[in-house]
């Protein structure tokens, strides 16, 4: 027995009541949905979880309205103060119930419960007590006295932080005073519907949050619907352009949270062991499925060979296995569509000339996995360092300048985050200044915080969600700023003429 | 016996130079009475790209200035203008058909519009950017920086004003610009681009067409290495259009507007080319 082989340790589902099958939340009631009902299934076993209606047209409309109508009779008219309260209950509610929702959510999606128990739960609970801190606030969000809300806002959120990005939605909508309809991704819909009782004990208005179920074409219903005032999404590039293409010529304001590819720049000079464990960190959380992965590891070339060896050895001791087992570092693949993906995407990286390498682990028999893979004597123009794998699987190109260091870090139609490793401040300083990315971590990777907005520049999206600029992404200014001018006091040095 | 004149040629402005459009082509420009004012050059494609790699590569020096020198440059473009209000309120008065009263407070608000923009070069950070307390040890800042390459359909309805209110901001991040001027009346924005020839703005920061909006405004639109479109002068045009070929890049993207106070003097267009930047400084490396 080596010093890997611990006893299993597994997180007991006893918490977790899950119903057979699962509604649609509209108006403050569980309905049925109109559309075909799915399965949700674990990605680690394959195991049917439960049955989830999807949401057509109809209902897609029967949702908006029902955020209308909460909007216009009692969300907007309430004060700041109030809608505040009800997202401290929320804030406290998730907190109340984090081991079902951990729980819940590595069944669902696939990560390790230490993930999902440290990162996604408490950032979930954080993130509504924050947000509901600005709701009698607003006039200190920067747009001026008495901002105005949006009015609905529609919301699709991606399968990879499934409750944490639905909080980075209703938080700051609610307390900037929207409501929402809320769209889960298809593979990860159940903590969005535990959510959902979570409002119903906090007694929210109905209407105020709706929360609909269902493939693409109902996001697309959603996203497209005439009533709708805001469009938050988070997602695929592609799936941006589309939205943003959909929205043109309407009164929708509209922030996108989309790909990256993610440089990550290691100097000579960096602290080495935390350089190591912040690459790690950076690819492998969440199995790669982050969209500020770091997943192109810039190292400067002195010391490639070192960061390569210790990296490999650093991947054989990750515990590859049970999402729910306590010792689990890599849990499962989201779903077989994303799978296959990966596969596709790094035989290709293999075929256009990189050295591919895979970390030694035995991988379940049922559900999907992918094995912590590295690969090295990438160049720029590999698809593997262009395209977002969105998976485990890291890239490693070198640089010899800080200059050359930078340019390739931002030789990409992404801009979404960075990582800079050295010990020398004002060089982390000038290089950050640099780099066309909307997060940049210096000596660390993968941080989120409430209070620290997070969105991209370039094809990454636009519009920031997190602190105070995350609020503004949902409010408007009261009206236009005019008379900002000074009227001229004509200092005419010899009239015109 | 009284002095023939000496006509000035308008041509484009890119890359700090005057060149005609590579196209050969001109359109002629009528006073507001119908008298015969000028060949603008009517710029093409090719006139549309080479200003986008003028304003690319001016980019990373004009938002790589301290804020402190760009603030001071874009005053200095007041002066200048100051310098020649004479020549603006002449060209307005035949262009537009206005009064010199009219054309004069029309002269006068686009130098004091640019002067307040050019005050919000070194404070802007200050109110769009902010520290952040983020619950571990990290130094956490948010700063705004430019967006880039910005692509603006100045208004058609206004010789400098309108095209002072959408270009200044666009400036005063750091971005550089690339302006399809008011068709029908393109020639102060030449004039303008005289004085920004002559007052420290580098070239290629600022990059003036003249032609046809409908026909320019699709290449810039749907250009690889254009990061935002100003439609504020695209009323007219199938804007929506102009809106969904941004799309392909996701563009950042301002719509048309229409009335006298189009683009009004606000915060909000400067920081609506801007990006927010989050840095985290880890704190516990000792």
């Amino acid at each position: 027995m080596s010093f890997l082989e611990y006893a299993p340790a597994p997180e007991s589902q006893a918490i977790l009541n899950l119903r057979s099958e699962y509604g649609l939340f509209i108006d403050g009631e569980f309905r049925e949905g109109h559309g075909t009902p799915f399965a949700s299934i674990s990605p680690a076993t394959e195991k049917h979880l439960t049955t989830i209606s999807t949401a057509d047209g109809a209902d897609v409309d029967a949702a908006v309205a029902a955020a209308r109508r909460a909007y216009d009779r009692t969300w907007s008219r309430m004060s700041g103060a109030d809608r505040g309260k009800y997202l401290f209950r929320i804030a406290r509610l998730v907190q109340e119930r984090s081991r079902e929702l951990a729980v819940a959510e590595s069944l669902d999606n696939g990560k390790p419960i230490k993930e999902s128990r440290d990162v996604d739960v408490p950032l979930v609970a954080a993130w509504f007590f924050y947000y509901a801190g600005w709701a009698d606030k607003l006039d200190h969000a920067g747009l001026g006295a008495n901002p105005a809300s949006l009015g609905v806002a529609a919301q699709v959120i991606p399968w990879n932080f499934p409750l944490l990005m639905l909080a980075w939605k209703i938080a700051p909508a609610l307390a900037a005073g929207n409501t929402v309809v809320l769209k889960p991704a298809e593979t990860t819909s159940l903590t969005a519907l535990l959510f959902a009782e979570i409002v119903q004990q906090a007694d929210l208005p109905p209407g105020v949050v709706n929360i609909i179920t269902g493939a693409g074409a109902t996001g697309v219903a959603l996203v497209g619907h005439d009533d709708v005032d805001a469009v938050a999404f988070t997602g695929s590039t592609p799936v941006g352009r589309a939205i943003a293409k959909s929205v043109a010529g309407t009164h929708k304001k509209v922030t996108l949270e989309l790909g990256g590819k993610a440089a990550n720049i290691v100097f000579d000079d960096a602290p080495i062991d935390q350089a190591i464990e912040g690459i790690v960190n950076g690819i492998f959380f969440n199995q790669g499925h982050v969209c500020c992965a770091g997943s192109r590891l810039l190292v400067q070339e002195s010391i490639h060979d070192e960061v390569v060896d210790r990296l490999k050895s650093r991947l054989s001791t990750l515990r590859l296995g049970d999402p729910l087992d306590k010792n689990t570092d890599i849990g499962a693949i989201n779903s077989s569509a994303q799978l296959d993906r990966i596969r596709a995407l790094s035989d290709i990286g293999e075929a256009e000339g990189a050295e591919r390498w895979t970390a030694e682990c035995t991988i379940p028999e049922n559900g999907f996995w992918f094995a912590p893979t590295i690969f090295t004597n990438v160049s720029t123009s590999h698809r593997i360092a262009q395209e977002e794998v969105f998976g485990p699987v890291l890239s490693v190109l070198t640089f010899r300048t800080p200059a050359e260091a930078i340019a390739k870090a931002n030789n990409t139609p992404f801009g979404l985050s960075a990582g800079i490793w050295s010990d020398k401040g004002s060089r982390i300083l000038a290089v950050a200044d640099k780099l066309r990315a909307g997060v940049i971590w210096a000596n660390t990777f993968n941080r989120f915080d409430p209070a620290s907005p997070f969105g991209g520049y370039k094809e990454s999206g636009y519009g920031r969600e997190g602190g105070r600029h995350g609020i503004a992404s949902y409010l408007k200014t009261a009206a236009p700023a005019a008379a900002l001018e000074p009227t001229r006091k004509s200092v005419t040095k010899g009239a015109a003429k | 016996m009284t002095r023939l004149a000496v006509p000035k040629t308008y041509k484009l402005y890119i890359g700090g130079a005057f060149p005609r459009s590579e196209s050969g082509r001109t359109y002629e420009i009528v006073s507001a009475k119908g008298a015969f004012l000028a060949n603008a050059s009517k710029a093409s494609r090719k006139d549309a790209r080479d200003a986008v790699v003028a304003a690319r590569g001016a980019f990373g020096g004009w938002s790589g200035a301290t804020a402190y020198n760009r603030g001071q440059v874009l005053y200095r473009v007041a002066e200048i203008l100051e310098g020649r209000r004479a020549q603006f309120v002449a060209e307005i008065v035949d262009a537009e058909g206005v009064s010199t009263a009219v054309a004069t407070a029309q002269v006068d608000a686009a130098i004091d519009r640019w002067v307040w923009y050019a005050g919000w070069a070194d404070k802007y950070a200050q109110v769009a950017g902010n520290a952040n307390p983020v619950a571990g040890p990290y130094f956490n800042i948010s700063v705004p920086e430019p967006t880039g390459v910005v692509a603006i359909i100045a208004p058609q309805d206004s010789s400098l004003l309108g095209l002072v209110s959408a270009v200044a901001p666009a400036l005063v991040a750091g971005n550089t610009v690339v302006v399809v001027a008011s068709e029908r009346l393109p020639l102060s924005a030449i004039s303008l681009s005289e004085v920004l020839a002559t007052s420290d703005v580098p070239k290629g920061v600022v990059n003036v067409l003249t032609g046809s909006p409908a026909e320019i405004a699709p290449w810039l639109a749907s250009h690889q290495d254009v990061n935002a479109l100003d439609l504020v002068g695209a009323g007219a045009l199938d804007w929506v259009d102009l809106q969904i070929a941004a799309a392909d890049t996701l563009k950042r993207v301002l719509t048309p507007e229409n009335g006298s106070d189009a683009a009004a003097p606000t915060l909000g267009r400067i920081t609506a080319f801007v990006e927010t930047k989050t840095v985290w400084h880890t704190k516990g490396l000792i």
